[in-house]
């Protein structure tokens, strides 16, 4: 078992569906406060990486490997348990839920009431929706369903934090304001961020490292800023 | 100690012997009404018309409201489905708790249940009201298609088959069998008489047949070797009639309200009745106009008795004897023979009534189109069942396949 | 726990009908010791061959069962080919559910009360057009070839066949693969049937047997709507098993049998006729063919499609106007005289049937509610993939003939002491509600983004939780339309009721088809329109809750059914 760093680890992945591998034989560090990146074509397995991470993939992947947080193995453990929040793509924010209950949805139980409703007051501070509790969230603008989503996702309590693409379907203005502020907020609380995306720009803006994943599986990663690919084979960074 | 017991039962034994039959024990009749109470009673009854219906939710209602028991109308397409299910039950071996405790029934059906030991009783006799019943003057309240009825059912009402006709269209309605296959003949499709084994289908031509036969006396005998010569000429009549009905004879309708019906859209020139007051009730309900009249054959028609019999493993038999009594009832026999509800004669005797019972039955309203008693004509009695089952058989091979 | 509600499910449900099957083919081959058969006999058959009438009752029933299939077939078909993406789809899709909703029985009155020699429809007409002071002696409703069997059973299946292919067109490329059809120079009927048809028939062929099946051995319709002398095989069936001779047990075990061969041997009819359509499809496709623009055969799908829409819905209407009728002569277009006293007086004799139907229509709907979604969750948290064979499974009820094995449902319950009672007839209603709400439910719960359960379970959520507090709450809607689908079959079931019940319970059903027989026309409409009324009343609830609770929540109008 590793040191309760808070750090997110990864150790000798390999993801293959069919027999076909997808990834092979990744490890990875996440520092606390870190965001690393896994790119890759779209088929690539990136996604249902994140899926094992959180502990709820499709059982027709076959998957190897473990993982570690806070020198914790919870390779086993089932996703509630975990602590691991994860933002899509889309914020799936529950639309049969206000805004505020969406929000109330995260915070653990065991919360009591007045806390939770402080949390969530709080929380929408945070989201620059102060006020917000009652709407629908069916009528806020994707930037604002974005940061309600972190917050949700914040207000759980996660020590890590896994990003499925979540700033892909933002028009180009947007999408860097709500990528500052899911990337700060990450730093800010010190959790470890992996993030998947087949944006370069998403890349450069989380500055930690990048895996990017081949044709055969194979897992090729660069160092955290500028400098040439170091291709390392199923090694250890 | 065995002495003992085997002289009581000697002495029980002498005594049955020297009581009347259905004596045997005396209905305590506190303790059925204390155990009655709280029974639910499903009684199996032929459906298919709609005041009958009512009337018997009625009933449902003032039992309940008398005695606590709650009557629950299994609705039957044909009252041989409830003879199947008690015999159905036997066979199987549920000797109690059955799932039928009071059966509308005469005739073939009684017989059936009779021969075969599927009644409760002998009870009818001991039952309260069966003291007004008039057994003197209309003897069928005992003999029931020729069977004797030993108490094993209980007469509930007085059926004649009559005929019911609209006296705007029609002016001359066929008062004899030759004559309604004349007026068939002559007015193509307009003739329509309920398919076998509906009770109005078959007694319309058990009709038949009684005018039709040399010697009416035979149908009081159980049919033998004999059925073949005796009902040749039924068959040579309805052969003769039959492309002459009603969708030429390859539909019929399904039961005597179905005839109503289509008398009131002009499909046929009569209906066929087993109620006397049937016309009246039907102009009553808005179902017939008002110049609906009736209209009986001048040789006389069948009459009958109609019964209820509980099954020997009714789960509610007590329940069953008290709908069964509060059926005889002054009250629900006035209600009965009133058109407005339903038009069926009583069973009871006027004269073994007292005043308040005779008032109910002198303020029932007659109705234009009821016949007076003396013009209702003469009442010929119910052939032995044996010629209607075999009827039956013979007509489906013959018409209804 | 989760874990057993497959199994649970399948013996709750197969179970009855394996059962029952080996309860109606044992005394069709003598054995029924209760009755004293005790040993293999072939005489059953010979009893049931020697039947007078026989073949006309097997002609009667193979020829209403495949002209109603095939009819209705072609009207969705050619009613979906030749006017997809256009207004009269979204008009037929708005009337769908009332329609559908409507129990047979309903709409086999319905239709008798239109389309007989005294029907509505004469009376409209008559004396001005056709000059028939009196009704024609014409057999229309019922009549002797059972036409007017088929156009009952094309009412009732056309909006059912409707819905189940509209749903698998949502769920397959239609618009991108008509537009390149239509790019390529083929008619819009003619590239609807090449390219689409072959698309969507996999998943409307196993309903299309259902519909055979049905059509084959429907009896209550039968009852309404075909001759009775003599009558098709179902009915004919169940008259034996009435009949006070107990012997004819054997004969209608042995009918019944017959009955399942019927279906059997059609249904692989059916098959072949479909693999032979197949290959002559596949070289008409190839042939290249590119089709008329449509406008005469729009004018025809869309003709049929309207007709059978406005025929039901008046049949419907008809119905609720004889209940208020006091006094409705042959030819008045309309009552000369109106009345509530038919609602008034029926008011007493409707309160223990009516409760009946409701109770036990309630119950069967949750319990099939709550085994489906047992099955499906299970499904989505085990991993298991259910494959096609399970549809067939849960199709079983609706492929073999009520009245082949339910027969032998009811010698079960009697060996369980269970015949004649409350739990009984649920359990009886449950095996035909139980396929229905699966059919419902199981797309619109497996089409749920899956994402939304794991982001709620990455928030901490035990997978209980995730079930009552997201997946339950978002497909409210569906769900309540699953529970309204479930209501409404068993409100409209009759054998199961006759069968199961023991004779001791009536719903409205029962009523109704005991009434239609003979009877009074206004007492018959205050039953079948009250018995077309609570399967509707399901319906508005389904959709009207879900729609009240959430009218703050714009975002849960994508979860409509």
């Amino acid at each position: 078992m590793g040191t309760s760093d808070g750090a997110l680890r990864l150790r000798g992945v390999t993801v293959s569906l069919d027999g076909q591998p997808l990834i092979a034989g990744l490890s990875l560090d996440v520092a606390p406060g870190e965001v690393a990146t896994v790119m890759g074509p779209s088929g690539s397995g990136k996604s249902t990486l994140l899926s094992w991470i959180c502990g709820s993939v499709d059982p027709a992947f076959a998957i190897e490997g473990r993982i570690e947080l806070d020198g914790h193995d919870i390779t086993g453990t089932v996703p509630e348990a975990r602590r691991v929040g994860i933002l899509f793509q889309d914020d799936l924010l529950f639309p049969h839920l206000s805004v505020g209950e969406n929000l109330a949805f995260g915070i653990p139980r065991g919360v009591g009431r007045e806390e939770r409703r402080k949390r969530v007051a709080d929380a929408l501070a945070e989201a620059e929706l102060p006020g917000f509790e009652d709407r629908d969230p069916a009528t806020l603008s994707g930037g604002q369903r974005a940061r309600i989503a972190l917050m949700r996702t914040l207000l759980a309590e996660p020590k890590a934090l896994l990003l499925d693409e979540p700033f892909s379907k933002l028009d180009a203005a947007l999408r860097d304001r709500v990528r500052r502020f899911v990337f700060d907020h990450a730093t800010e609380r010190g959790l470890p961020t992996l993030l998947v995306t087949h944006d370069p720009d998403d890349a450069a803006a989380a500055d930690g490292p990048v895996l990017e994943i081949g044709e055969g599986g194979e897992v090729e990663a660069r160092a955290a800023g500028e400098g040439p690919p170091v291709v390392r084979k199923a090694g250890t960074i | 100690m065995t002495m003992r017991w085997i002289a009581g039962l000697a002495a029980a034994f002498v005594l049955a012997l020297t009581l009347p039959a259905g004596a045997q024990e005396k209905l305590d009749w506190q303790e059925v009404r204390n155990k009655a109470h709280g029974q639910e009673v499903f009684w199996n009854a032929w459906g298919g018309d709609e005041r009958i219906n009512a009337y018997i939710a009625w009933v449902g209602t003032r039992v309940k409201a008398e005695y606590g028991v709650t009557l629950r109308h299994v609705k039957l397409s044909d009252t041989a489905e409830a003879v199947r299910k008690v015999l159905a039950e036997k066979t199987a071996g549920r000797n109690e708790g059955g799932t039928v405790d009071l059966i509308w029934i005469n005739g073939e059906n009684f017989k059936a249940m009779k021969d075969q030991g599927l009644l409760f009783g002998p009870f009818a006799e001991q039952l309260p009201n069966f003291r007004y019943v008039d057994v003197e003057n209309k003897p069928t309240t005992r003999l029931d298609f020729t069977v004797p009825t030993d108490g094993l059912e209980a007469p509930w009402g007085m059926a004649k088959l009559n005929f019911v006709y609209d006296s705007a269209t029609l002016a001359n309605p066929p008062r004899g069998i030759p004559a309604i296959l004349a007026h068939a003949k002559a007015n193509p499709g307009r003739v329509a008489y309920p398919a076998p084994p509906d009770f109005i289908g078959t007694t319309f031509l058990k009709q038949a047949l009684y005018e039709l036969v040399a010697d009416p006396a035979v149908l009081q005998q159980p049919p033998g070797d004999n059925f073949d010569a005796v009902t040749g000429p039924l068959w040579a009549w309805l052969d003769e009639l039959t492309p002459h009905l009603w969708r030429s004879g390859k539909i019929y309708p399904k039961n005597g309200p179905a005839l109503i019906q289509m008398l009131d859209d002009g499909e046929v020139d009569f209906a066929i009745s087993f109620y006397p007051a049937e016309a009246s009730s039907a102009i009553a309900s808005g179902k017939l106009p008002e110049t609906a009249r009736t209209f009986v054959l001048d040789r006389g028609t069948i009459g009958n008795t109609h019964f209820v019999a509980i099954p020997y493993n009714a789960n509610a038999s007590e329940g069953a004897m008290v709908v069964a009594d509060f059926l005889m009832s002054p009250e629900a026999q006035a209600r009965k023979e009133n058109p407005e509800y339903w038009g069926d004669n009583t069973v009871l005797a006027m004269g073994k009534l007292d005043d308040a019972g005779r008032k109910l039955f002198d303020e029932l309203p007659r109705g234009a189109a009821t016949l007076a008693p003396e013009e209702l004509g003469l009442t010929l009695p119910e052939p032995h069942p044996g010629w209607m089952t075999r009827i039956e058989k013979t007509w489906l091979s013959r018409y209804g396949s | 726990m989760l874990r057993w509600f497959p199994a649970l499910t399948l013996v709750l449900f197969l179970g009855p009908v394996a059962a029952g099957l080996v309860g109606t083919w044992a005394p069709a081959f003598g054995y029924l010791p209760s009755l004293g058969g005790s040993g293999f006999s072939l005489d059953p058959w010979r009893q049931l061959l020697a039947e007078p009438g026989l073949g006309k009752s097997l002609a009667l029933s193979l020829g209403t069962g495949f002209a109603a299939t095939l009819i209705s077939l072609a009207i969705v078909l050619g009613f979906l080919a030749s006017c997809h993406g256009r207004r009269p789809v979204v008009l037929v899709r708005k009337l769908l559910a009332p329609l559908l909703a409507v129990p047979h029985v309903a709409v086999a009155i319905g239709f008798a009360f239109l389309a007989s020699p005294s029907g509505w429809a004469a009376r409209l007409v008559s004396p001005w057009l056709t000059g028939w002071d009196r009704p024609p002696d014409i057999a229309t409703a019922p009549d002797p070839l059972g036409i007017a069997l088929v156009c009952g059973l094309v009412l009732k299946e056309v909006p059912f066949l409707l819905l189940i292919t509209l749903g698998a067109l949502g769920q397959a490329p239609v618009d991108r693969t008509l537009a390149i059809a239509r790019s390529l120079g083929y008619g819009p009927a003619t590239a609807w049937a090449k390219t689409v048809l072959p698309l969507v028939w996999p998943q409307i062929r196993l309903p299309v047997f259902a519909v055979l099946a049905f059509s084959l051995s429907v009896v209550d319709m039968a009852l309404v709507l075909a001759p009775g002398t003599p009558p098709p095989l179902a009915p004919r069936i169940l008259r034996w098993f009435n009949d006070p001779e107990l012997g004819r047990h054997f004969l209608a075990a042995a009918g019944a049998s017959l009955q399942f061969l019927l279906v059997a041997g059609s249904i692989a009819v059916l098959y072949g006729g479909e693999r032979l359509a197949a290959r002559l499809g596949r070289r008409w496709i190839a042939a290249g063919g590119r089709g008329r623009s449509g406008r005469a055969s729009r004018r025809a799908g869309m003709g049929a499609m309207l007709l059978v829409f406005a025929i039901g819905l008046a049949g419907i209407l008809g119905m609720a106007i004889w209940s208020l009728a006091r006094r409705w002569r042959w030819p008045d277009a309309l009552p000369s005289a109106w009345t509530g006293d038919n609602w008034m007086r029926q008011a007493g004799a409707l309160a223990w049937p009516g409760w009946t139907t409701v109770t036990v229509a309630v119950a069967a709907a949750l319990i099939a509610i709550a085994l489906v979604l047992g099955c499906l969750e299970n499904e989505q948290r085990n991993g298991v993939t259910p494959g096609s064979r399970v549809l067939w499974l849960i199709y079983a009820p609706l492929l073999a003939p009520q009245i082949g094995f339910l027969f032998g449902v009811q010698v079960l319950f009697i060996s369980a002491g269970l015949d004649g009672s409350w739990v009984a007839l649920v359990w009886g209603h449950l095996l035909f509600v139980l396929p229905y709400v699966f059919l419902a439910l199981a797309d619109p719960w497996r089409r749920l983004d899956e994402r939304y359960a794991r982001t709620a379970r990455c928030l901490g959520a035990a997978p209980d939780r995730v079930f009552w507090r997201i997946k339950l709450p978002m497909l409210l809607r569906p769900v309540l339309f699953a529970l309204a689908v479930g209501f409404a079959v068993s409100v409209g079931e009759y054998l199961p009721t006759v069968f199961a019940g023991g004779g001791r319970f009536a719903t409205l059903t029962t009523e109704a088809v005991s009434l239609a027989s003979g009877g009074d026309r206004r007492v018959i409409g205050v039953y079948s329109f009250l018995q077309a009324l609570l399967p509707w009343i399901g319906f508005m609830l389904a959709i009207g809750v879900p729609a009240w609770f959430y009218r703050q929540r714009r975002g849960m109008k994508v979860f409509a059914a």
